[in-house]
């Protein structure tokens, strides 16, 4: 089952400002070599990207966090501050 | 809010949250229980299994509540060890006494903390949803209460830190920095829709009975982890939990080990046409004994999840959770009624945890997965030398059975030799007790 067919029985309450950010890009462009977050992160926060310049990029699709706040631990730098999102923001489980 | 001064506030309304909250008000505390969800358990995961015993303890007699969203009472526990993806090995327990009085149910847990707040707040409890804590207040070293992400304070003699893994409490308050990655386990799981008459055919149950099923070996592609299916009233949850540290090893995406569990051929013929209703995923804490942080210092006291009081090898998390939020509940009480909040007073939470089966199991499995993590191979090997000792068993090829038990016994001595068994069971006693 495709990852967005998953994450569309979800029910979030998207906000604005993302919960999710990183302490430096550069750490991500030069030092990490196989970008955990992008394969390990269950909800497909982390894409690696190629710009239109050619230039790589990681980036956050917060709006897709399911808050297990394992991407925290996961960067070999520490390089993700993932905090909770406002209160009453963010993913609202209706199973769990 | 921020004029009150509360005795405590429990920070998560999951079920520790709600256990110290209801503990405590019920024995005349003023409480305010935070939930930073729309609702409590907006965003909280389990499995899930509610032990009866430890809600019991607070909540006498709940299964008799008809408003208490329980959904079947577990009757059968199936252990289902594979190897390959076809052969698999199944250890099974029907209890009929246990449906009366119940030892465990399958719980939604969404609904069921809605309902726990719910008590709790007819205790007394005041109950805030929607409030993400930011920070605790923390004068000269004393926690007076926690800052709100909106820039409230919110005053109080004690903060109980009940929230869960990523405790945001634990962080400020420093007992804890960050948990290493072989600390905690990633688990996803889905909840899948399948009428219920289906249900009670397929698992062989009746209206109210229910089975949990818990799969080893080869289904977690040789990670420390485990997958299970349980069965909700016309719902089944299938989920997988493997060591972070282990998924990061392997590189394996936590939602294609999902759908690895959901295609072997014993799961998905269970689970065939059932109709996913939802997907979750949630770290579990799995340092066990050795990882745990400070239980209780000035003005605060910290256990459930944010504690690491889980005991994987036997699943239990919520239960043990429970069990601290009433003593932290139970704590409080004590503590107002001495009119004294610090280090000293609050010590009676740890020494309470330590007379109880938290600390008990917590030091006996202390050592069980870091002991597997040495040497995995023990996750692969077992599986496939207990499947082929049960195919010799049941195998009639012609042969004397003497032939069959003798390749049995060279088999195990081979694969793994009589030193290495004798390690091997020294190194996993902790798991069976």
């Amino acid at each position: 089952m495709p990852i967005d067919e998953r994450l569309g029985l979800l029910e979030y309450k998207n906000d604005h400002d993302s919960h999710i950010l990183l302490k430096s890009h550069d750490v991500c462009v030069s030092k990490c070599k196989d970008k955990p977050c992008t394969v390990l992160c269950p909800a497909d926060v982390y894409l690696w990207i190629s710009e239109n310049d050619g230039r790589n990029k990681l980036k956050i699709q917060h709006e897709n966090c399911i808050e297990c706040g394992g991407c925290r631990m996961i960067c070999p730098f520490l390089n993700i501050d993932c905090h909770w999102p406002r209160g009453g923001f963010g993913v609202a489980y209706k199973y769990g | 809010m921020a004029e009150d001064i509360f005795d405590a506030v429990s920070v998560g309304a999951g079920p520790r949250g709600s256990a110290c909250a209801l503990s405590a008000a019920a024995a005349g505390a003023n409480v305010a229980l935070i939930e930073r969800g729309k609702y409590p358990g907006a965003k909280n995961v389990q499995g899930a299994v509610l032990y009866a015993k430890n809600l019991a303890d607070i909540v006498p007699d709940f299964w008799k509540d008809p408003e208490c969203p329980l959904e079947r009472v577990i009757t059968e526990q199936r252990y289902v060890i594979t190897s390959g993806r076809e052969d698999w090995m199944n250890v099974s327990f029907r209890g009929g006494h246990w449906k009366n009085p119940p030892n465990c149910f399958t719980i939604i847990r969404s609904r069921f903390d809605q309902w726990f707040a719910k008590k709790a707040q007819e205790k007394g409890a005041q109950l805030f949803s929607e409030v993400t804590i930011s920070d605790v207040i923390r004068p000269n070293g004393v926690v007076r209460g926690v800052k709100t992400s909106e820039g409230e304070d919110l005053n109080a003699h004690c903060v109980v830190a009940c929230d869960g893994v990523n405790s945001l409490i634990a962080q400020k308050l420093g007992v804890i920095d960050e948990w290493r990655m072989d600390e905690v386990a990633m688990g996803v799981k889905e909840v899948l829709a399948l009428p219920k008459e289906k249900i009670e055919d397929r698992f062989s149950l009746d209206s109210t009975e229910g089975v949990t099923i818990e799969l080893f070996g080869s289904i977690t592609q040789g990670m420390v982890g485990y997958a299970f299916v349980y069965t909700n009233k016309d719902t089944l949850s299938v989920g997988v939990g493997a060591k972070l540290s282990e998924l990061r090893k392997k590189m394996i995406k936590p939602y294609d080990l999902l759908d690895f569990v959901k295609t072997h051929p014993l799961v998905s013929r269970l689970i065939a046409g059932a109709k996913p209703v939802e997907y979750s995923g949630h770290l579990i804490p799995e340092g066990g004994f050795h990882s745990m942080p400070p239980l209780y210092g000035d003005g605060f006291l910290i256990s459930g999840d944010a504690a690491q009081m889980v005991n994987p090898t036997h699943r239990e998390g919520s239960n043990l959770a429970m069990t601290s939020g009433r003593l932290a509940g139970e704590t409080v009480v004590e503590s107002k009624k001495k009119n004294d909040f610090s280090r000293n007073a609050l010590r009676l939470y740890e020494e309470k945890i330590k007379s109880t089966y938290i600390w008990s199991d917590l030091w006996d499995h202390r050592d069980v997965e870091s002991n597997i993590e040495k040497d995995t191979s023990i996750l692969e090997v077992y599986p496939r030398l207990l499947c082929e000792t049960m195919y010799h068993h049941f195998t009639v090829d012609g042969r004397p059975k003497k032939g069959h038990k003798k390749e049995t016994i060279m088999m195990f001595l081979k694969e793994r030799g009589l030193l290495k068994m004798l390690q091997d069971a020294w190194r996993l006693r902790g798991a069976v007790g």
